[in-house]
């Protein structure tokens, strides 16, 4: 790649007095930092600012910065609309359903797949490839298979007396989207399982064994408090990962039906760009904004503490 | 990771452990097996047979989508963004990793701090201003819209990263450069990164994926046909042509063909990269 070139023929200026160099060092920084700083402070800061900013007046997005302050109405609004905390108890439901059915499912696959097996590596390959593919991608191929009338899965669930209507029910959607969502990510934390569970040392597993302990206790005693801080930051992950959710709903539901499945960035595209209620659609970015911050540091000052000052696997070490 | 220490055979009583994976295995090859053949049926046989082969093999459905030139145009705007993304990033993040972690001045943590705080700054936060100040600099319908947003956010990550490497590599070897005149330049393009390919492997798979499946910016920054990426032209198609499932399935299947190909060319590279990447953040 970036090898292939050469660089500017530089090497054989002789070496430049003690001031010079002084201040060619600061040219160096310079030049090297401020490329990515002013696009960091343009793309990133900038835009942080002014949705916290925004959050605090009535705007539809035109004619440069808002001016018509209302304090904090649209945070008011926001936590008295029904749509909006909706949004959270959708957001609970999500990550309870990542944390006790689809990450146990994800190491469960990956203990498994830790066994000698034949095609254990064909396996792996198979259940991480669904990660790599696009959330539209994924959305769309499930939007057609769930389908009520003709989709694939009534299809084959009417061979058993049974069909629902996936994502089209306000009782059944949610399930219907965790389903997708497993479908896409559990490939992705059964990959860091096995690579948690790839560091453990044998002898200690051996060990138990050989003092007697069966299966379930090796696990149970052994490799599961081994495994700590790599389950610790796939539940990190997940967490943040959902409260953003985006791709997957717009595609599968758009939120609905009747608003049955709608995240707070559904909620927050939806104001921001359908209705021009900018200002109450910042209110909702913000406070997406505080939940993942509040949570990080929450979960890393007091659950993936342990990890950081180094334990016996090295996936919580951060840098 | 590699089946290495597969050699021993097999022991005896997996019969069960691959009666699991293989039922996993289903849940996870059915959809896209019934899309592939899916689209190869007419709609009228879809809905008959879902699974069982086409009566007759319909080629229209994909070569249709083949032949327009709407589905090349989405895949070349796909890859140019990813490609130019990925460059620039690496490129500006590579530059700034080399200062933090070789050069000793003021203010140095102050800015790596600014950086690693970009970590808890969640994209979809930022983007009703972002989408504000592209249009303020007119670069909506822009590829470099993205393009600069996609790097911009991507830079946290990939500094941290290439910092921890290029740490990593001992003091002497840019005594002994400098000596033989290396100016630093010299040292970081010469020396540096090509001693630090694997990180840089790592940090680009980062940047590719995130760029070839990116949604949410595109949607809202590119409102023309011309400018619209394979997952802005995959929803558009599911809009337009709703009835005609056999259709659409052929699409998905060409739209998974680049990132499946590249996955299983560098099926390792994917892996180690999207975990690491994700677990170092």
């Amino acid at each position: 790649m970036t090898t292939l070139t050469k660089g500017p023929e530089l090497v054989k200026a002789p070496a430049p007095a003690p001031a010079a160099r002084r201040r060619g060092r600061w040219v160096t920084i310079a030049l090297f930092l401020l490329p990515a700083i002013v696009l960091f402070l343009m793309l990133v800061v900038a835009p942080m600012v002014v949705a916290a900013y925004a959050s605090l007046f009535r705007w539809n997005g035109f004619g440069g910065l808002p001016t018509d302050f209302i304090g904090l109405d649209n945070f008011t609004r926001l936590f008295s609309s029904e749509i909006f905390v909706q949004d959270m108890w959708h957001l609970v439901v999500l990550v309870a359903s990542s944390i006790f059915v689809q990450l146990p499912f994800s190491l469960a696959v990956a203990m498994l797949l830790h066994q000698r097996m034949r095609g254990r590596a064909i396996y792996r390959m198979v259940f991480f490839a669904p990660y790599v593919l696009s959330e539209v991608i994924t959305g769309v191929l499930f939007s057609l298979i769930l389908s009520p009338g003709s989709g694939m899965a009534n299809q084959v669930l009417s061979v058993f007396g049974w069909e629902s209507e996936w994502l089209a029910d306000p009782d059944t959607v949610l399930p219907s989207l965790f389903l997708v969502m497993t479908w896409k990510y559990f490939g992705f934390h059964m990959m860091i399982y096995l690579a948690g569970r790839q560091n453990i040392p044998n002898e200690l597993v051996e060990a138990a064994q050989i003092d007697g302990a069966t299966g379930w206790k090796t696990f149970r005693y052994v490799t599961l408090p081994l495994l700590g801080p790599t389950i610790r930051i796939s539940v990190f992950l997940s967490v943040i990962y959902t409260i953003q959710l985006f791709d997957l709903v717009w595609i599968l539901t758009g939120g609905g039906p009747s608003h049955a499945s709608e995240t707070m960035a559904v909620t927050m595209m939806d104001w921001g760009f359908k209705r021009s209620q900018v200002g109450y659609a910042s209110a909702i970015s913000v406070v997406m904004f505080v939940l993942s911050l509040v949570f990080a540091l929450f979960y890393q000052r007091f659950v993936m503490r342990r990890d950081l000052e180094g334990a016996t696997t090295s996936m919580g070490g951060r840098p | 990771m590699s089946p290495t220490r597969k050699k021993a055979s097999p022991r005896r009583g997996t019969l069960p452990l691959h009666a699991i994976a293989l039922v996993v295995g289903a849940f996870m090859v059915v959809p896209v097996v019934y899309a592939l053949l899916g689209g190869f049926k007419h709609n009228s046989e879809l809905s008959g047979n879902p699974f069982g082969l086409p009566e007759t093999w319909v080629t229209a459905n994909y070569t249709d989508v083949l032949a327009s030139g709407s589905f090349w145009l989405q895949l070349w705007n796909s890859t140019f963004i990813a490609v130019v993304t990925t460059v620039l990033t690496v490129a500006l993040s590579a530059l700034a990793a080399f200062v933090f972690a070789r050069f000793a001045f003021r203010g140095r943590e102050l800015f790596f701090t600014l950086f690693t705080a970009g970590l808890m700054f969640p994209f979809a936060v930022a983007i009703l201003p972002i989408f504000v100040l592209l249009r303020t600099f007119g670069l909506l319908d822009n590829p470099l819209g993205v393009i600069l947003t996609q790097a911009a956010f991507g830079l946290p990550l990939t500094i941290i990263i290439l910092r921890g490497f290029f740490r990593s590599i001992p003091g002497e070897i840019e005594e002994a450069a400098t000596i033989d005149g290396c100016t630093p330049f010299g040292f970081f393009w010469r020396i540096l990164l090509p001693m630090a390919r694997p990180a840089i492997a790592t940090v680009s798979v980062l940047a590719i994926v995130g760029s070839w499946n990116n949604f949410m910016l595109p949607l809202v920054v590119f409102s023309q046909e011309t400018s619209w990426t394979l997952p802005l032209g995959i929803q558009q198609f599911q809009g337009q042509y709703a009835s005609d499932t056999a259709r659409i399935l052929a699409y998905l299947i060409l739209a998974m063909v680049p990132a499946l190909g590249f996955y299983a060319i560098a099926e390792r590279h994917l892996v180690g990269g999207l975990t690491a990447g994700a677990t170092k953040g």
